[in-house]
C-alpha cells in the first residue's frame, strides 16, 4: 500500500504493540539538555534504572546559559545548579555533552544538524517543542516531556499512536527577499495555531526544493506553531551534500549504504494524506506578527486588522486581547511604529545564513539610536563562521551586540529580556504574552526584516526598500 | 460499572490558544525538582506587579478557591514542551481539565502525571460554560461510564481514547508496561544494527 513519509518512518521504528492502539517506537537519537532533563535522571535514579543506550544520546547547554560569557556561573546561581546537574548526570551516565567548555557548544537544535547527529529516517525526540526542526532532514523528530525524556533514558523507546498526515505544498518560486521564515509564518497565518494538532505535517514543493537546508530548518522548526506533532521534508541531495562529512554522519564504509536508504525517504506519488493545503510561492510577502500567537500575523505592508474583522468571535475577542497587550490600535501601520529591541537569534534563525541575511542588511550602516541590538549565534560552529566571514565585524561596527551562543531572548531564561512595554523584532518564533520578559511586546519577522528595523528604528518592508534602491535580489 | 475519578468544585477560566508560557513562565523552570510548582501556575495573570494576588484573576476568586477540575476552551497548553506545565496544575491541585482541545504534547505530559483531559465540542463546552454561569458548580467525573456529572441525574457524556482510559484507571507504570517488551527492544536493535549499521 501507499505510504507518506511519515507512515514509513513510523513504521520502521515499530518494536512491538503496548495496546490496540498504541506502538512502542524505537527512538534513535534522544537529545537532551539542562532545563527538561534533571527530573528525568533523579526519576530514573529513585526506580534503580539506567540509561539504556547512551551512546545514542547526546546532551548540551543552551536554554539558561549566559550570552554575555560563557561560563556556567555566569546566569546566577539556579542557573549554575541546573547546568551543574545536567553535567552530573551526563557524566555518571557516560552520556556525550557540550558543556560551556566546548567550541561547538550550542543551541540544541544547530548543534544536531550540524554534528551531523540529525539524519534522514531517524526518530529523534528531545525535551523542547522545537524538535520539530530536524525534520528537515526526513527525520521524524518531535518534543516531549519531561517523563517521555525518562521514558526514553530507560527504554530508548517511545509509547505512540499514529498521527494525522498533513501536506503542505508550496508551488512555485518565491520573490525576492521573501524568506523561509515568511513563509512559515504565512503558513500558520492561513491554518491557525491549531491547525496542525494532531497531525504530522510534510512540506513539499518547488519552492521547498529550492531552500537550502537552514531554511528547511526554519520552516520545520515552527511546524509546531500551528500545533503539528513534526514538520517533514523529504531528503534529497541538499540533504545529503549538508550532511557528507559531518562529525557524527556514516563513516565511509556506511555512507552509499546510507544514501541510498534515504532516497527511499519520501511520500509515495500515490499515498493518501488526511488533509492537503496548497499555496502560491509568488503570493507569500515578507510577514510580521501583530498579535500574541504566532497566527496573527500579515503581510508587513498591511495595516493591523481590526477586531471586529474576525466573524468568528474567538478570534474577534483573542484579537481584542492581544491589541490591548500589544499597545497597538486597529488601522495602524506597523512600518510607523518605533522599535526598543532587535532580537536576531533562536533555534529558529541563528544559522550562517541567517547571519549573512541580517549583515547584509545592516553593512556599513548604524542601529538607530535608542534601540538595543543584539545578534546571538546558535552555536559556537555559526559563530566561528561568522567571525571568518567578517559577518561579526559588520554587526559590532553597526552597533549590535555580538553574543556568546545559546537560546537567549528567545524565551529569557537568562538574563536576556524585554523589558515591560518595549516592542521587539525577533527572529525567534514565539510572540505569547511575557514570552520575552513580562509585558514585552513581541513581532516575529525573518533576520533581514529584523535588520533592517533595527537599522530604521522601525519596522521595514524589506522588499519595498530593496526595491527603491533598484534592488531585485 | 462506575469509579469516580473526581470530583469537586469547577474553576471556569474562559480563554483559548492558553499557552504554557502562561500556564508557568520561564523564571521557574530553573528547578531541578519536579515539586514547588503550585505557586507559580498562571504567574503573569495570578499575580499583580506587586506580588500580590490579582483579585481579577479566575482562580483568585472566592468561590473558586479549592477548585480541582479547571474548564477552559481550545487549543490548551499550547507551545512549549515544558512539563513543568501539568506539573504546576495538579500541584495546584487541578486533577482534570475539560476543554475543546488540547495541544499535543501537553496532553500527552498531562496524562503522564495522571490527570483526566476531557475534550468536548465547542457546542458542549459553551454548556458547561453556562452552567459555571449560574453559581459555583460541583461535578462528578465517573472515567469508567465516561461521565461528567452534575447532580441530580444529570450528566454529560465524553469520548476518551481506550488504551488512555486504560492506563488511567489502572494506573500503570509508565515505563514499566514498555519494559516488559524488552526482549522485543533487545531484538529490534539488533536488526537495526544488521541493517543500517552508521545508526550504531
Amino acid at each position: 500500500m501507499a505510504k507518506t513519509l511519515y507512515q514509513k518512518i513510523y513504521a520502521s521504528h515499530v518494536v512491538g504493540k503496548l495496546n490496540p492502539s498504541t506502538d512502542l517506537l524505537y527512538v534513535d537519537r534522544h537529545l537532551i539538555h539542562e532545563v527538561t532533563s534533571p527530573q528525568a535522571f533523579s526519576g530514573l535514579k529513585l526506580a534503580n534504572r539506567s540509561v539504556r543506550r547512551p551512546d545514542l544520546t547526546f546532551a548540551t547547554m543552551d536554554h539558561n546559559v549566559s550570552t554575555q560569557r560563557r561560563s556556567i556561573d555566569a546566569a546566577g546561581e539556579t542557573s549554575r545548579k541546573q547546568l551543574e546537574a545536567l553535567a552530573a548526570n551526563c557524566d555518571e551516565n557516560r552520556i556525550p555533552l557540550l558543556d560551556l567548555t566546548h567550541p561547538d557548544q550550542g543551541i540544541v537544535h544547530v548543534i544536531g544538524p550540524e554534528q551531523g547527529l540529525t539524519q534522514p529516517g531517524m526518530i529523534i525526540v528531545c525535551g523542547d517543542s522545537h524538535t520539530s526542526t530536524h525534520g528537515a532532514f526526513g527525520a521524524l523528530a518531535f518534543g516531549i516531556g519531561t517523563s517521555e525524556v525518562e521514558h526514553v533514558l530507560a527504554t530508548q523507546t517511545l509509547p505512540q499512536q499514529q498521527a494525522k498526515t498533513l501536506k503542505v505544498e508550496i508551488n512555485g518560486e518565491l520573490s525576492g527577499h521573501v524568506t523561509p521564515k515568511d513563509v512559515i509564518m504565512a503558513v500558520i497565518g492561513k491554518l491557525g495555531t491549531a491547525g496542525g494538532n494532531g497531525y504530522v505535517a510534510e512540506f513539499s514543493g518547488r519552492a521547498i526544493r529550492a531552500m537550502s537546508m537552514e531554511g528547511r530548518m526554519t520552516l520545520c522548526n515552527m511546524s509546531i506553531e500551528m500545533g503539528a506533532k513534526a514538520g517533514l521534508i523529504a531528503p534529497d541531495q541538499i540533504t545529503f551534500d549538508y550532511i557528507k562529512g559531518k562529525a557524527h554522519a556514516p563513516k565511509a564504509e556506511h555512507w552509499d549504504g546510507a544514501v541510498a536508504y534515504w532516497q527511499s525517504l519520501y511520500s509515495d506519488a500515490d499515498a493518501v494524506f488526511d488533509t492537503v493545503v496548497e499555496i502560491d510561492a509568488a503570493a507569500i510577502t515578507p510577514q510580521i506578527t501583530w498579535g500574541t500567537n504566532p497566527e496573527q500575523v500579515m503581510a508587513v505592508d498591511q495595516s493591523v486588522p481590526s477586531p471586529d474583522s474576525f466573524t468568528d468571535a474567538t478570534k474577534r475577542d483573542a484579537a481584542e486581547r492581544a491589541l490591548a497587550y500589544m499597545g497597538l490600535e486597529p488601522g495602524q501601520k506597523l512600518t510607523d511604529c518605533k522599535v526598543d529591541v532587535v532580537f536576531i537569534g533562536s533555534c529558529t534563525n541563528s544559522r550562517i545564513e541567517d547571519l549573512r541575511a541580517a549583515a547584509s542588511v545592516v553593512q556599513g550602516k548604524k542601529v538607530a539610536a535608542g534601540v538595543r541590538a543584539l545578534v546571538v549565534p546558535g552555536s559556537g560552529v555559526v559563530k566561528r563562521q561568522a567571525e571568518a566571514e567578517g559577518l561579526a565585524s559588520i554587526f559590532k561596527d553597526a552597533g549590535f551586540e555580538w553574543r556568546e551562543p545559546g537560546c537567549s531572548m528567545c524565551l529569557g531564561m537568562n538574563d536576556d529580556r524585554v523589558e515591560a512595554g518595549q516592542r521587539c523584532a525577533s527572529t525567534s518564533n514565539r510572540n505569547f504574552e511575557g514570552r520575552q520578559g513580562r509585558g514585552a511586546r513581541t513581532h516575529l519577522v525573518s533576520p533581514a526584516m529584523a535588520a533592517a528595523a533595527a537599522i530604521a528604528g522601525k519596522f521595514v518592508n524589506i522588499a519595498a526598500v530593496a526595491n527603491e534602491k533598484g534592488d531585485r535580489a | 460499572m462506575s469509579k469516580i475519578f473526581a470530583q469537586g468544585l469547577v474553576c471556569p477560566l474562559d480563554k483559548n490558544n492558553v499557552d504554557t508560557d502562561q500556564i508557568i513562565p520561564k523564571q521557574f523552570l530553573t528547578s531541578v525538582s519536579r515539586d514547588g510548582f503550585a505557586e507559580a501556575m498562571f504567574f503573569d495573570w495570578r499575580y499583580l506587579a506587586d506580588g500580590s494576588p490579582n483579585p481579577d484573576f479566575v482562580v483568585n476568586r472566592p468561590e473558586y478557591k479549592g477548585a480541582s477540575i479547571l474548564l477552559t476552551r481550545a487549543n490548551f497548553g499550547c507551545g512549549s514542551s515544558r512539563e513543568h506545565a501539568p506539573w504546576a496544575i495538579k500541584q495546584y491541585g487541578f486533577t482534570v481539565i475539560i476543554a475543546e482541545s488540547f495541544a499535543d504534547i501537553f496532553f500527552n505530559n498531562s496524562v503522564n502525571n495522571a490527570m483526566l483531559l476531557i475534550q468536548l465540542s465547542k457546542t458542549n463546552i459553551d454548556l458547561l460554560f453556562n452552567r459555571c454561569q449560574q453559581g459555583p458548580q460541583q461535578w462528578q467525573i465517573d472515567l469508567a461510564s465516561q461521565e461528567i456529572m452534575f447532580g441530580n441525574n444529570a450528566a454529560m457524556g465524553f469520548n476518551i481514547d481506550a488504551d488512555i482510559k486504560q492506563r488511567l484507571l489502572s494506573g500503570l507504570d509508565f515505563i514499566g508496561s514498555s519494559e516488559q517488551l524488552n526482549s522485543q527492544i533487545a531484538d529490534y536493535e539488533q536488526s537495526r544494527k544488521a541493517s543500517q549499521p552508521w545508526l550504531g
